[in-house]
């Protein structure tokens, strides 16, 4: 029985991947099995193969089933110490550049962006910034452009904001509607929305700071190795990575090309070549 | 001899007590990896490791995305992220939505092992108050693995065994004592 769901499995993957060059082929087989497991019950689908019949003929079946394969669990200033990190130790050296590029990388709904965007803005570093926030679910990019958030997540967003070290209070930067939270227009002027894949895509400019959390744990070891590959070729000389809280580069081909900035934030900056 | 190549520990309300009472009993030969769910709020994580650290001859440790699961440690999952096990015999986290109001949650490590592993887990679910671990029980039993439920009379909070018990009925029902002597035993053979 798992044997066969096994197989379908990766048949699925690879449906996708042929038919809409979505390529999870390689991500960590444990989760992604059971999120398609959960989809195929939550959808009512019989079996895998049933649920691959279907999105194979019905484009209007992919959104819902990316859904379920892309993890969109997300949080503003999550795991404070790390944006306090950020502001404490990597600002300064971030000072020094006339201007600057970073790329938030699976941005999921937005929140790991609009946190640092306030920070920048607190940071006052905003206005010389580009920041790329990329995913590759269009309904994550869609809900990060609008910005807005149920009302009782703010509580959260609020104290991790504080925690951070934050100099200004978080409802300077919000309108507070109809039970929802609309984040100000001025915290996204600088931000360039867009589709790109760590699997398929390439490197599209250079930046000081990437922050790519809790995405590559999805993926398997070959694939991480891809993505921290990207984040090398595109990081400029003494350029800053961050990752989530329990991701390291201590399993990764790449660890020698990068050194530990601040360890316990999971903060590396990219060697001298 | 047994087939036992994993075991894996789920356990909420009264688990520092019980794994206490546990886990210092194992001894510095024992050759098997153990994978243990705990729930705590999400801002005690790293007291329970080095807790037990200090009392264990095993390494206790917390569990790292991609680590290879090796014999005689004692992984906990990182409170706030699920662990899983993949196939090919390495530690997997995730930051899914809470399963039964919980992350880590003890349903998501067991499936995931008994899927990995099949028979060669050996689950155990101890005292909680709550009704997770009981499906990931009810995996570790169809994949041909062992079930074990903290007995009742003895567990701090008797939800979590309870619902274990009514999910796999064929389960054992074991004191800790029982537990650990059982676990020493699968070290042995
Ligand atoms: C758990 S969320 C992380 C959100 C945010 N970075 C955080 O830490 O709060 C993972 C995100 O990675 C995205 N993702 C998955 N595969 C990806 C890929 N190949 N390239 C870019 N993003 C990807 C998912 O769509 C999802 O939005």
């Amino acid at each position: 029985m798992s044997e066969i769901e096994d197989l379908e499995i990766q048949l699925l993957l690879e449906a996708l991947y042929q038919r809409y060059h979505y390529d999870f082929r390689h991500y960590a087989r444990a989760s992604i099995k059971r999120r398609l497991t959960q989809a195929r019950s939550q959808l009512g689908f019989p079996s895998i193969s049933a649920m691959q019949d279907r999105v194979l003929h019905d484009p209007a079946m992919l959104p819902r089933l990316l859904g379920f394969l892309t993890v969109q669990v997300s949080e503003m200033f999550r795991d404070p110490s790390y944006f306090r990190a950020l502001r404490e130790k990597v600002v300064p050296h971030l000072r020094t550049y006339p201007s600057l590029k970073v790329w938030i990388a699976g941005c999921s709904t937005g929140e790991e962006v609009y946190s640092l965007a306030i920070l920048f803005r607190e940071e006052g570093l905003y206005d010389r910034t580009i920041f790329y926030a990329t995913d590759i679910n269009p309904e994550a990019l869609a809900a990060a452009e609008a910005g807005v958030y149920a009302l009782d997540r703010i509580r959260k967003f609020t104290e991790n904001h504080q925690k951070s070290g934050g100099r200004s209070s978080l409802s300077d930067y919000y309108t507070a509607a109809y039970g929802r939270a609309v984040f100000d227009k001025s915290l996204r002027n600088r931000v360039v929305f867009s589709d790109h894949s760590l699997v398929t895509d390439a490197v599209f400019a250079e930046m000081h700071l990437i922050s790519c959390r809790n995405v590559m744990i999805y993926f398997d070891r070959p694939l991480q190795d891809r993505a921290i590959g990207l984040f090398r070729e595109s990081l400029t000389r003494k350029g800053f990575l961050g990752l989530g809280s329990k991701e390291s580069l201590r399993f990764s081909a790449h660890a020698a090309a990068f050194s530990e900035f601040a360890a316990e934030e999971k903060i590396y900056q990219r060697r001298e070549p | 001899m047994s087939g036992a190549r994993l075991i894996v520990i789920g356990a909420s309300a009264g688990a520092v007590q019980a794994l206490l009472a546990l886990l210092p009993s194992l001894p510095a030969s024992f050759p098997l990896p153990m994978l243990v769910v705990v729930h705590v709020p999400s801002d005690r994580d790293n007291v329970l490791v080095p807790l037990l650290q200090a009392k264990c001859r095993l390494l206790v440790k917390e569990a790292e995305d991609k680590e290879p699961i090796l014999g005689g440690v004692i992984y906990f999952a990182p409170s706030d992220y699920h662990l899983l096990v993949e196939a090919e015999g390495t530690l997997a986290l995730s930051t899914d939505e809470q399963v039964n109001y919980s992350r880590p949650s003890i349903d998501v490590l067991f499936e995931s092992a008994a899927d990995a592993y099949g028979a060669g887990v050996v689950g155990v679910v101890m005292t909680g108050a709550n009704h997770d671990g009981a499906a990931g029980l009810k995996a570790v039993l169809d994949a041909g693995g062992v079930a074990i439920i903290q007995d009742r009379t003895e567990a701090y909070a008797t939800a979590m065994p309870d619902a274990a018990l009514e999910a796999c009925p064929t389960a054992f029902t074991m004191t800790l004592d029982s537990i650990a002597s059982y676990l020493s035993s699968l070290g042995a053979a």
